[in-house]
């Protein structure tokens, strides 16, 4: 909806504030609008995140995106696609970007559905 | 601070060579073992009081080793200053193997910071791209692209002796990968700013927050520069002057949301545009706004951009807004000048563009150099006291509605955002987005009791086993050990761990490419070009007495007669409704030239001003100068010999000039007369060979006479060579477009071979 500039009827409260006190006025309500972004951000994640985490651990991009996928899928992105894939390089002894790969190639799934549930 | 492991770069090659070309098939050899030199970004070393030439300067930075200085910088003993800020240039041929040759021409005229836009359309894939394929407007950002272009700056860096950033973008969906990727490929600087996705590429609201909050850490994690998005607004908003105070909203956004998850202040840099442009009053209503800024961002940095919003076809206006638009940052503050090319308003950067816009951005920060100390802004003004004032409450009114609407994401629900209303106004025409709709709407996931993430500088819940700190992040808490310590190292450790994908489409690819353009590349055949290699295109400048309309279908017909092909007129400008119109017209042009069968004659080597000036000094040299024969011509004589244009007297010759018509005799009679060393005869008009008489009379003149050896023989004029000149008794022949200097230098060298 359309509204006139009403800057002058709704200003009285800032008249009285010094400069140095609208500014920490601004930066403080700044802060108030991101606190609860930066929170929702610091609990969550997301298929490019866990992607980013498997990039990390040496994993080239059409394989984490093969990975994440199927982590995705099968509902498994809320443990960390990087615990996924640590979990089966520790359980085959092999490195991440090896486990990664025989993951994206569909291999030991049953490895990861004996510790998080879901189909083999 | 990262770890980084020192290796042996993979793929080294030898230095650039400034006479040689850039080795493109070289530059990709071994490119897969690359690995960048260093991370992070470069500030300029600032040199206080610098003494160059006769000028002490007060904000500039060390100079450069190699550089091409501005067109005057010959009256001042070839100085190059550097300004005290980072000076941007951006680049979007779509091609990073072109791009590269334009970053090294920028370099050169003292850009340090090399933006590369990305191909339309990469924002909205959920993923990376691999390999070289062509971009719209922009590469495909890969890592290859990145790799190979990262691997030029450092040969590029080394060769104009200035660290060189490099910059794309951290935005759309794939955000958090490409960050780790740019961290690992040494990308310096990116664009990072979640407000970005939601407004502009409307990516779902909470999937960019969650994203942007790993993809800044990651780039914390080596101190890369941030920039931010707000300067978009001014783009967008039809009123741009009205979204002032939304400005300092959204750039308060950013830079709270980077604090909050771990970016110190002075890498994050604040993307402001000056709104306005004339025949708006604009510097007196965008400086209370930079102001404001200033006030409310001191500890950020800023990069200054210029205005693009109401930039038309016309280089010389956009020229014009853009210094007006630095003298607003000369006036405030940059930390970060960018530039924008003054054709961006007609196509996609030009190479040439590229350069200009550089050089209008340090010729006005160093015309400009130390002014602030003179010119200072009056804050007690009553306007702009006001304004300043205005601008930050109204911010505040803004956070403040945000608040009680119910925060960020129910503001941009109810389009509180790029409203051309100037806050609390409204006109109801702000972007409006669903918090549940856009690109990837509904993949964040909340993360487990579990979740884990055996890798360093992430973001946020992580349940690593006890001793495990974040990886030594920003406001890390102290720990015995890394993440990555339970996979043996990740990718920000061990840059051995990074992979490499070569090539997955053999089609749309950098070799293909270069292959179409390999035999011209091979023999060294020259084809004109603006963005990509041979490309052929020209632009030809004609100004038609005729009205716009009839001018531009003119135009295209002159065009096709000049053997152009997809003319297209790309700016045309009235000089008067029915007197005429200027017309920029671009073709293709297809043709090559082969250097070798150019007939190209020996430059002439010109001397410095004072090494000729001691030497007329010294000799008190003389030289009397006529039009000889029947001519009446004088001004090319007048050329060479006036102090106005740069002739002969400038360096103390003194002069005797005997008029036109002159009879040969005479010309030496009066030589000497004045006891003159150099004679100089002009002869223009040629019809019964006059121009050919005249010079062998007058060398045989001087023969009869027994002081040949004592003159130098001189002639001058529009059909006059050097060679002819000398075959018919001359010492030496100037032609069309000889200057003073040539002639001096001549004479100086010549009497030195000689003794005489």
């Amino acid at each position: 909806m359309a509204r006139e500039d009403t800057y002058l009827q709704i200003r009285g409260h800032l008249a009285e504030l010094s400069d140095e006190q609208l500014e920490a006025r601004f930066w403080e309500l700044a802060q108030q609008v991101v606190d609860p972004l930066v929170e929702l951000a610091r609990t969550h994640t997301s298929p490019s995140i866990e992607r980013s985490v498997l990039m990390r651990m040496g994993v080239d991009s059409p394989t984490c995106m093969a990975v994440v996928g199927e982590c995705e899928k099968r509902g498994l992105l809320e443990h960390g696609a990087g615990h996924v894939v640590l979990h089966c390089g520790t359980t085959w002894g092999c490195s991440a970007p090896e486990a990664a790969r025989r993951l994206a190639a569909g291999e030991g799934w049953d490895v990861v559905a004996q510790k998080w549930g879901g189909a083999a | 601070m990262s770890d980084q492991t020192p290796r042996p770069a993979g793929g080294a090659m030898p230095p650039l060579d400034p006479h040689e070309k850039i080795d493109l098939a070289a530059l990709l050899e071994g490119i897969e073992d690359y690995r960048p030199r260093r991370k992070g970004w470069h500030w300029r070393e600032q040199v206080p009081d610098q003494q160059l030439h006769k000028f002490v300067y007060k904000e500039t930075s060390k100079g450069l080793k190699n550089s091409i200085p501005l067109p005057a910088a010959h009256y001042f003993g070839d100085i190059d200053p550097q300004p005290d800020c980072v000076v941007t240039s951006e680049i979007a041929s779509g091609r990073f193997e072109d791009d590269i040759r334009r970053m090294r021409m920028a370099a050169w005229h003292g850009a340090d910071h090399m933006m590369v836009i990305r191909t339309a359309g990469q924002s909205h894939m959920d993923g990376l791209l691999e390999g070289t394929p062509e971009g719209v407007g922009g590469i495909a950002v890969t890592r290859k692209q990145v790799r190979a272009t990262r691997k030029a700056l450092d040969l590029i860096e080394d060769e104009v002796g200035r660290p060189i950033n490099f910059h794309s973008y951290v935005s759309g969906v794939a955000g958090p990968e490409m960050a780790v990727m740019f961290v690992e490929e040494g990308v310096n600087g990116a664009h990072q700013d979640p407000q970005y996705n939601v407004l502009y590429r409307n990516i779902n609201m909470y999937r960019s927050f969650v994203d942007a909050a790993v993809a800044k850490h990651v780039m914390a994690s080596v101190r890369m520069a941030q920039i931010d998005g707000a300067h978009n607004a001014n783009a967008t908003a039809v009123e741009a002057w009205n979204v002032m105070p939304e400005l300092l909203v959204q750039h308060a956004i950013n830079s709270a949301y980077s604090v909050s998850v771990g970016m110190p202040k002075e890498d994050i840099c604040l993307s402001t545009v000056p709104p306005d442009a004339a025949p708006a009053p604009c510097m007196r209503m965008d400086l209370p706004y930079a102001v404001a800024l200033r006030d409310l961002f001191g500890e950020y940095r800023m990069r200054a951009q210029e205005n693009t919003r109401y930039m038309e076809a016309d280089g010389r206006d956009a020229t014009v807004s853009h210094v007006m638009n630095l003298v607003i940052s000369r006036l405030t503050s940059a930390d970060i000048q960018s530039t924008i090319t003054p054709d961006e308003g007609r196509n996609v950067p030009w190479h040439y563009n590229n350069v200009a816009a550089v050089n209008t951005a340090k010729q006005s920060l160093v015309g400009m150099d130390g002014l602030r100390e003179m010119v200072k802004l009056d804050r007690e003004a009553p306007e702009l006291k006001a304004k300043v004032r205005e601008i930050k409450e109204r911010a505040v009114l803004f956070l403040e509605a945000m608040l009680r609407e119910g925060g960020y994401f129910a503001s941009v629900e109810e389009a509180y955002f790029v409203d051309s209303g100037i806050y609390p106004e409204t006109h109801d025409d702000g972007i409006a987005r669903k918090s549940d709709g856009g690109v990837a709407a509904g993949t964040i996931v909340e993360r487990a009791a579990d979740y884990l993430a055996p890798v360093c500088h992430h973001f946020g819940e992580n349940h690593l086993p006890e001793g495990l700190g974040d990886g030594g992040a920003v406001g890390g808490a102290a720990s015995t050990g890394k993440p990555c310590d339970l996979i043996g190292g990740c990718t920000l450790c061990d840059a051995e761990k990074v992979p490499f994908i070569d090539e997955l489409d053999p089609e749309d690819n950098v070799s293909a490419r270069l292959a179409q353009t390999a035999e011209l590349r091979e023999k060294g055949l020259i084809k004109p070009e603006v963005e990509w290699a041979a490309d052929g295109w020209v632009v030809v400048t004609m100004f038609l007495p005729a009205a716009p309309r009839v001018a531009e279908f003119a135009a295209l017909e002159f065009g096709k007669a000049m053997n152009l092909r997809d003319c297209e007129v790309i700016n045309k400008q009235v000089m008067h409704p029915a007197e005429g119109t200027l017309i920029e017209l671009k073709g293709r042009l297809d043709a090559v030239v082969d250097p070798a069968t150019l007939t190209i004659p020996p430059e002439s080597v010109v001397m410095s001003d004072a090494e000729i000036k001691a030497f007329v000094t010294e000799k008190k040299l003389k030289c009397v100068a006529a039009t000889v024969g029947e001519d009446e011509h004088s001004v090319g004589m007048r050329e060479i010999i006036d102090i106005k244009h740069g002739g002969l007297e400038k360096w103390g010759f003194a002069c005797e000039y005997l008029g036109t018509s002159a009879p040969v005799e005479k010309v030496l009679d009066a030589a000497l007369e004045h006891a003159a060393r150099i004679v100089l005869i002009s002869t223009i008009i040629t019809h019964g060979d006059m121009h050919r008489n005249n010079m062998e009379k007058l060398a045989d003149l001087a023969v009869e006479k027994g002081v040949r050896d004592k003159l130098l023989l001189i002639s001058g004029g529009t059909q006059v060579t050097d060679e002819l000149a000398r075959s018919w008794g001359m010492d030496a022949g100037f032609g069309r477009g000889a200057k003073g200097i040539g002639v001096a230098s001549f004479v100086v060298r010549t009497m030195r071979e000689r003794g005489m």
